[in-house]
């Protein structure tokens, strides 16, 4: 131990010094910042769980009960910190294990490190026990991946992963590290990785196209802000705020932006897409200048792309050039970091108001509320619906909660009607739409900001596939409340079916365990609400627990979600029923 | 968006990176993911230490061509991708022909064709002798459609190797990465 200690000080001053690769590896975590990783071990990575071992008083590691969600949990904490998320696995069926997560994380830009061992490079090539090629399987889902064949590779590698990870439009990075290398000795010293030669994270803002966004704001009549997630990534809520305010322009979301303006902001005029609001939707095809802030035009956000917004001239602020005029062609496009550029555009923007535009924006609110909203969240029809629910959590949870859903009809119904006053409050798998994600990725939310609440939204068929993480919850006593909403149904897909394929309920009617059982099981404390009497006191109790909870509610067996814009229809064809 | 953008044409893309081995797969899986097809491909050193330079045909629209080049610049270990129309590039393919030897010395005509193509003697050996044959595309085919007649033993052709009228400053580009 003497030594040990020794040895720790003396990384910490930059000296070097001979360890091995497995011990390396934890020396790296640890000036990255690392305390928390999420993992799984095997033969391949062995050496380094073994270390794990004599550090874990500075380096916490989670097992996680399969590597999928080992990777989800490292996102959801990656997404309420903002930090890097850590997994670990083995090599083979561990590593395969990982593409999900890796997947939702590129495709959602969520900064992760995955570490896998591999078998010894002079088995490399040869079918060994447990040889996957994780580089080739891995390459198009990671922003970037490196096999590790020599123990002084190490240091600059891990330095260079997690600089990628963070760093531009975040992702995730594989490091794949044979068993050699976690063996063999090292001089180690580590310098961290501030720049990688032909990797251009943040291109510069341009001044004439800052001007002409300018230009074109200041002399608009209908100016409409959508924003998404790179407003979060960039740390630009703020400025955000800064520019809506000032411009006096009626702002959406993406769902993957969801809580980076107060939802109660009165320019905040809700969510853009397939299952967002009315209001937004229709008058994307009425604006005159659209301003799209660090988001990507996904086709659940425009609908039939060649009548999105055609009329209107699009600004689009953005920090990765290959997004820009990808899917909607950019009338100016303002490259940087968004908390840079919209610092830079606020001085050259003229004080407005738009009120009758705005309040078109209410008088669509209105019809959609009248329509859709009040049904959903005071329903006067026997059967609980899902927005009731999360309006008792709205409600219980004075607005603080982080909310985690999961995919599926729960998942809209919860990013439509949770409410925010947080940024980095709303986690969801947005791009890949991974079922299975909302478990896991609330242990990660929890622990990665263990001073809010976190809240679970999980449908009855997400719940199941990785339902085995309630081990983890129960094993380190972390304190996620969670909600499955139950139907009894793969219910978005029951949706579709019912309005596209005439009611062939082909394979989405479940038949599921007594969850309160299954929760118990885990020693959890646990309830059941089917009645509406009850639900206000069991979600009050549920929050007001310190405890991990777990609450099933009942509800509607054939509801669905509105409003809707059936693919391949435009934003303006959005059906309230 | 101009006509242009919806019209196939041929198009050279250039991109210049660091010296990995698995770029070539991340390059490759940009093209798979959208099916359209590589016509070919060449990796070579280019004229900065340790950078490589890959030169990939491809027939598609220029709007499809554009985005591809934004994805493959985005992959970290790129350092600048760019592409061109036929216009704007000098390029050249090469060619090998295997041809029995008989034909040498009892077809004149293959003499003949020889010299009118431009083209070189690498080997004469008893039973065969290649020739290599360097230029656009169109002219290994004609000159492919003059031997075949005869009889070709082997034939193989090289992806195309291209450079830019248009200066491509890389040198400059990865000092301001440097300086980053
Ligand atoms: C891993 C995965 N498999 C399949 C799907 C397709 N899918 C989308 S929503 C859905 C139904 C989800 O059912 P449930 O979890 O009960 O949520 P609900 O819609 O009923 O709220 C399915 C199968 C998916 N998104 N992810
Ligand atoms: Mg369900």
């Amino acid at each position: 131990m003497e030594t040990l200690k020794e040895m720790k000080t003396e990384t910490r001053k930059g000296k070097t010094l001979k360890i091995s690769g497995a011990e390396a590896i934890i020396h790296c975590l640890l000036a990255e910042g690392v305390d928390l990783l999420y993992g799984y071990p095997g033969g391949a990575i062995m050496p380094v769980y073994d270390e794990l071992y004599k550090f874990q008083d500075k380096l916490t590691h989670i097992l996680t009960r399969h590597e999928q969600g080992a990777t989800h949990a490292a996102q959801g904490y990656a997404r309420v910190s903002g930090r890097v998320g850590v997994a670990m696995a083995t090599s083979g069926p561990g590593a395969t294990n990982l593409v999900t997560g890796l997947a939702d994380a590129q495709i959602d830009s969520t900064p992760m490190v995955c570490i896998t061992g591999q078998v010894p490079r002079h088995l490399l090539g040869s079918d060994a026990f447990q040889e996957t090629d994780i580089i080739g399987i891995s390459t198009p889902v990671t922003k970037w991946n490196y096999q590790i064949t020599k123990a002084s590779e190490i240091p600059e590698i891990i330095a260079k992963a997690f600089y990628i990870a963070k760093s531009g439009r975040p992702g995730p990075v594989l490091i794949d590290i044979t068993k050699n290398a976690q063996f063999e000795e090292l001089m180690f010293s580590y310098k961290k990785c501030t720049g990688v030669r032909s990797y251009n994270a943040v291109p510069k803002p341009d001044k004439k196209a800052l001007e002409a966004a300018a230009t074109l704001i200041n002399s608009a009549q209908k100016p409409f802000i959508v924003w998404g997630q790179g407003v979060i990534l960039g740390k630009a809520e703020e400025e955000l705020k800064a520019f809506v305010e000032k411009a006096g322009i009626p702002a959406a979301w993406t769902i993957m932006g969801a809580s980076a303006l107060d939802t109660e902001h009165p320019l905040n005029v809700g969510m853009v897409g397939m299952h967002g609001n009315y209001g937004p939707n229709i008058l994307t095809n009425e604006c005159d200048v659209l301003i799209a802030i660090g988001m990507r035009f996904d086709d659940r956000v425009t609908g039939r792309l060649d009548d999105y917004a055609t009329q209107a001239k699009v600004i689009h602020f953005e920090i990765d050039p290959a997004e820009i005029s990808k899917n909607v062609h950019a009338d100016v496009a303002v490259l940087g970091d968004s908390k840079e550029t919209l610092a830079l555009l606020l001085p050259l923007i003229n004080v407005n108001k738009h009120e009758s535009w705005h309040n078109r924006f209410k008088e669509k609110y209105k019809i959609e509320f009248d329509t859709v909203i009040k049904n959903d969240i005071h329903p006067t029809k026997e059967g609980l619906t899902m927005g009731e629910v999360i309006e008792e959590i709205n409600i219980a949870s004075q607005q603080k909660a982080v909310i985690v859903t999961d995919v599926g009809q729960h998942q809209m119904i919860g990013c439509r009607y949770a409410k925010f006053r947080e940024s980095k409050s709303n986690i969801t798998s947005g791009g890949l739409g991974t079922m299975g994600f909302a478990l896991p990725a609330a242990i990660g939310a929890k622990q990665g900001a263990m001073d809010r609440e976190v809240v679970a939204i999980i449908g009855d068929g997400g719940y199941q596939m990785t339902i085995q993480e309630l081990g983890v919850i129960f094993q380190h006593n972390i304190p996620v409340k969670i909600v499955v909403l139950n139907n009894d149904h793969l219910g978005m897909v029951r949706q579709w079916q019912e309005l596209f394929f005439e009611k062939r309920y082909a394979s989405t009617v479940m038949v599921n365990p007594d969850f309160v059982k299954i929760a118990e099981g885990y020693h959890i404390e646990a309830k059941r609400v089917s009645e509406r009497k009850d639900l206000k006191s069991a979600v009050q109790e549920m929050i007001a627990s310190d405890k991990p909870y777990f609450l099933e509610v009942k509800v509607e067996k054939e509801d669905n979600v509105f409003p809707m814009i059936p693919s391949g229809a435009a934003v303006s064809e959005i059906r309230l029923k | 968006m101009g006509d242009n953008n919806i019209e196939n044409q041929w198009f050279t893309i250039s991109v210049y990176s660091e010296n990995n081995v698995g770029l070539l797969n991340r390059i490759s899986g940009i093209f798979l993911k959208r099916h359209i097809n590589i016509e070919s491909l060449n990796v070579s050193k280019s004229e900065i230490n340790n950078v490589s330079k890959f030169t990939i045909v491809v027939h598609t629209t220029e709007n499809w061509t554009r985005k591809i080049v934004g994805q493959i610049e985005k992959q970290i270990e790129v350092i600048r991708a760019f592409y061109h129309t036929d216009d704007e590039t000098i390029y050249q393919e090469s060619a090998l022909f295997k041809i029995a030897s008989d034909l040498l010395f009892d077809e004149r005509q293959i003499q003949n064709i020889i010299k009118d193509n431009n083209s070189q003697i690498v080997t004469v050996a008893r039973d065969f002798f290649v020739l290599a044959k360097t230029g656009r595309r169109f002219e290994i085919d004609e000159m492919y459609e003059q031997l075949a007649p005869y009889g070709i033993m082997q034939f193989v052709r090289s992806g195309r190797i291209s450079v830019s009228k248009d200066e491509m400053q890389i040198s400059a580009l990865l000092q301001e990465f440097q300086h980053h």
